[in-house]
């Protein structure tokens, strides 16, 4: 086996330094019946080159070569090359969790570096070095209001990402934690009086996602207001990270619960993403995650150390503030090294491109269909209703090698047929019009039978 | 430094400040195309939405990147320089092509929403390493959902709330033996469980009579590791499990330690129920720093109802697809279908290995930490005299006598050229020193590891305080920990 490093006779020589006979014998602690004495049935070894092979066929069945307008929480924007050749570093790559600081000093201070700029690009005064996703982010932002606001309800907007409302309802199930939802209103924002309605004095927090699941932009202030007074927190999502170049941050929030995959990190059929909390430094003891901090040696030299670990589970136990260990952070460095490369002017640019393209993509949808939530602004996503089934409407474009706007009506039936679109720097104009004809020419077309559409596209 | 190591020699590396001292206005490391669509005006679009200025964000040149995070990398040990003994992290040889295969193009970019008849290659996947983690295992079903060991407890514990729940009774509490890993504890709280510790006997095993005398139909589950946490097999294994069932609990197995079974031993075949698998430390793929990690969840077939949603099907006309229509499921633990990047990493590992490089790796890990501990028997204390499986857990009880800690002697073993071993853990073993090498490390780095750890026995003996200012060869000494804590400084700040 090529990643074992020993001869058969190192094995021997070893075997007679310990005194044992054969291998056999490093195995007798395991009582008989259980010890397996045949092959696992699992596929045979295989060379590098069967490999290399066998996932490069994966490849060519899985979407590559098709051009896509999904976004829904994954989005597309180019990664530059040289995140792949500074995480390839083995001294990135194949580093353990930085406990022990003089040798981890490389880690460390690129963690310190991503803590700043996520605060730098959020607003908030502390930021941990990750979470699992933007799903668990979420819900672990809301578990740290709860601990802070000893209350335990919360009010979460329709409007935030389904998954993420799903993955928070697992969370909350057994905390004791009621969940309220708040509808969104015909701008596709928070609707205001619903939150009202819905918050009571037990309140721990409000949880919302701006821009929200719709692509549009929450009036974060006006949600913050009616949350405050009420004395519950405002806990916001970001979703869509490159929306941070030109889109306010929800500076008035308590908690920033984020998912920065956008930044840098490959979309990867879901995962692996970067969650991140960032929030007020009042709050920095509730908050769930490591944290790395600045210090001096004893000679003076500036160092970082992971730090507060008194919040955490290898300390605290049954009485820490989350069970997590094990974060993200090798793409917490991918998102890093994105941020640092487009840094304070590129990031804007880049962002004004997302908006420029959702912007001609959207006014070109609205020649042929409706474009909902129009009242509000929006980012890089909008939503389109078509007379047609969006699953039929898809099934033609695959026949493009083009994926349409996310259908909504599994999430939101009430929106019936509404898709999801999602444009960024990489969906180019000639992209667009081609969709845009194919919509449009479906629109005119007959309807195919129902039960063929869901046989197609699903 | 006195004495001279055969495995490290001291080199320059280069001085790096933060990336935020050495930016200036202008200077960039990016090129957007040209725009094919119109400009548009975004105080129109945006209104108050829009955002002016990004303060203090770096503007930097890539040339000042690359060397940037290249300085950075050298200042870290890796498992790509050298032994990384780290008890119960396992930390092997993360292989290239792993690395390689999770870049190809349609396995990197694909997006977890695209049409699941365009998706068949990545949930090929998803089948293929959920059959061969089953097989290795021994169980019934499984979810590759949580993304980490401990999000994997989650999972589980919830299965195990979910499967009692259906049977009347939820349950109140979760035994914990006292050698566990604290995420254990810190799980069962997530899932409102409450925790009673179990002590382990002389052998450093389960207490068989604390855990009759303890059991009863309050408790949902055993955490069990095993081997535990001392790298010792749980002999009465069977036992355990009867005992748990004789009063309908479940047995929970926490797989941090599956290295020393993989192809020797399936927890299904000796009583478990529920279990988690780290990818991130059995199948290989790379800890990087921290994470990401994956924490796939195994169970036995009454749990199966429980599973997180979606589960991959095969449908009728032969193809793959999510089932997402799970009535008793306890639900999501994460957007999308977990860290797929990792399962293709994990995958390729298996891969590579086969049922007889797996059997292999398996005896040599535990080869090892046997040779590791003949090696310093005697020059360190054991404090458990029980057969050793792939981890092995001393004490400091000898060197603390001239008031030198495990801590001292971990640091101490970095002008050695090593990273240090686990140190204070498990809490059971006061001082403790808990070294895995795993199948990666070849005869010689573990001679050398030996060696180096004999040699430091010697300093404590002749010249102790040279090993409590240890260590003396990084860029940084031992760093204020207090203040840090104290006063946190948790991001830069411009100099006003």
């Amino acid at each position: 086996m090529r990643y074992l490093p020993k001869s058969p006779a190192d094995r021997e020589a070893m075997l007679k330094a310990i005194g044992l006979r054969s291998v056999d014998d490093l195995f007798a602690p395991i009582p008989a019946e259980y010890r397996l004495d045949r092959d696992l049935k699992i596929p045979r070894q295989m060379a590098e080159s069967e490999i290399v092979d066998f996932f490069k066929q994966r490849s060519r069945e899985n979407g590559d070569g098709y051009t896509s307008f999904l976004g829904a929480g994954a989005y597309f924007h180019y990664r530059p090359v040289i995140i792949d050749s500074l995480i390839s570093r083995g001294e990135f790559l194949t580093a353990y969790t930085p406990y022990q600081a003089e040798i981890s000093q490389g880690t460390l201070q690129s963690i310190f570096e991503f803590q700043t700029m996520i605060c730098e690009l959020t607003g908030m005064e502390v930021a941990n070095a990750s979470m699992y996703d933007g799903s668990t982010a979420a819900a672990e932002a809301v578990m740290m209001a709860v601990r802070l606001t000893g209350r335990r309800s919360v009010v979460v907007a329709r409007s935030l990402h389904p998954e993420y409302r799903e993955v928070l309802a697992t969370y909350a199930t057994h905390q004791g934690m009621p969940l309220a939802v708040a509808g969104f209103g015909a701008d596709g924002r928070l609707n205001l009086k619903e939150l009202e309605k819905s918050i009571t004095a037990e309140t721990a927090a409000v949880l919302i996602q701006s821009p929200n699941f719709f692509g549009t932009i929450e009036d974060v202030a006006a949600v913050a207001e009616i949350a405050h007074k009420h004395g519950a927190m405002l806990v916001v999502s970001i979703a869509e990270a490159v929306s941070l170049g030109i889109v306010e941050p929800p500076r008035e929030a308590d908690i920033i619960a984020m998912e920065a995959q956008s930044f840098g990190v490959p979309m990867g059929f879901g995962g692996p993403y970067c969650g991140v909390i960032a929030t007020r430094e009042k709050f920095v003891r509730q908050m769930p995650g490591r944290l790395v901090g600045q210090t001096t040696d004893k000679h003076g030299n500036r160092g970082f150390v992971l730090t507060l670990a008194t919040r955490e589970q290898h300390i605290r136990r049954e009485k820490a503030t989350s069970n997590i260990c094990t974060n993200q952070a090798l793409v917490a460095l991918m998102v890093n090294i994105f941020m640092t490369v487009y840094g304070k002017i590129g990031l804007k640019e880049l962002a004004k491109q997302n908006l420029a393209k959702t912007a001609y993509a959207a006014g070109q949808f609205a020649k042929h269909g409706k474009v909902l939530f129009g009242g509000a602004p929006r980012f890089n996503e909008f939503v389109v209703e078509t007379s047609q089934d969006p699953y039929a409407i898809n099934s033609r474009l695959l026949g493009h090698k083009m994926v349409g706007g996310l259908p909504l009506k599994k999430f939101y039936p009430e929106l019936g047929n509404a898709a999801l679109w999602c444009c960024t720097e990489l969906t180019t104009r000639s992209a667009i019009d081609t969709a845009v004809g194919l919509v449009a020419e479906s629109e005119r077309s007959v309807r195919p039978a129902k039960e063929e559409v869901e046989e197609v596209a699903r | 430094m006195k004495r001279m190591t055969r495995k490290a020699t001291r080199h320059v590396n280069q001085n790096e400040g933060l990336i935020f001292e050495k930016s200036s206005a202008g200077k960039a490391a990016w090129k957007l195309p040209p725009l094919d669509v119109p400009e548009v005006d975004t105080a129109a679009l945006l209104g108050v939405a829009e955002r002016k200025d990004l303060g203090s964000m770096p503007e930097v040149s890539e040339i000042e990147i690359i060397r940037h995070f290249t300085r950075l990398s050298t200042w870290n040990y890796a498992i790509d320089l050298g032994m990384y003994p780290l008890g119960s992290c396992t930390m092997k040889y993360n292989p290239r092509v792993n690395e390689h295969v999770a870049r190809v193009e349609g396995i990197a970019n694909g997006h977890p929403y695209q049409p699941e008849k365009i998706s068949q290659g990545a949930l090929h996947i998803l089948k293929t390493l959920s059959e061969c983690l089953l097989e290795i295992t021994g169980m019934d079903a499984i979810t590759l959902q949580p993304a980490a060991g401990a999000h994997g407890e989650m999972t589980g514990l919830l299965m195990v709330r979910a499967y009692h729940h259906s049977k009347g009774n939820a349950r109140k509490k979760i035994l914990i033996p006292d050698s566990a890993h604290g995420t254990n504890p810190a799980t069962a709280a997530m899932v409102n469980y409450a925790v009673e510790n179990l002590k382990s006997d002389s052998r450093g095993m389960v207490d068989i009579a604390a855990l009759e005398a303890q059991m009863s139909e309050d408790v949902a589950a055993l955490m069990l590791t095993n081997p535990n946490t001392l790298g010792v097999f749980e002999q009465d294994i069977h036992k355990i499990a009867d005992i748990l069932h004789a009063k309908g609990g479940l047995l929970y197995m926490d797989g941090a330690n599956m290295n020393a079974l993989v192809g020797k031993a399936r927890p299904g075949d000796f009583g478990v129920d529920v279990m988690h698998l780290n990818l991130h430390k059995t199948f290989s793929t790379p800890h990087g720093g921290g994470g990401p990690g994956s924490g796939p969840v195994a169970i036995k077939k009454a749990l199966e109802p429980f599973l997180p949603r979606p589960v991959v099907v095969t449908k009728p006309d032969g193809t793959l697809g999510f089932d997402y229509d799970r009535p008793q499921s306890v639900g999501r633990v994460r957007a999308f279908y977990g860290n797929f990047g990792m399962f293709v990493r994990a995958l390729a590992y298996i891969q590579a290995n086969g049922p007889d490089g797996l059997r292999r790796t398996t005896e040599d890990a535990v080869l090892n930490a046997n040779y590791i501990r003949k090696g310093l028997e005697g020059t360190y204390d054991l404090p458990y005299a029980t057969p050793t499986m792939h981890e092995v857990v001393f004490s400091d009880k000898v060197q603390a006598k001239k008031g030198v800690r495990t801590m001292d002697i971990a640091k101490r073993l970095i002008d050695y050229g090593f990273h240090p071993y686990t140190t204070a853990f498990p809490l059971i073993v006061p001082g403790a020193m808990m070294i895995e090498p795993t199948e990666s490390e070849s005869k010689e780095e573990m001679d050398l590891f030996i060696e180096a750890m004999k040699s430091i026995a010697d300093e404590v003996e002749e010249d102790p305080q040279t090993v409590l200012d240890a260590p003396h060869s990084t860029r940084v000494s031992r760093l204020d920990e207090t203040a840090a804590a104290r006063k946190p400084v948790l991001r830069w700040k411009p100099t006003a």
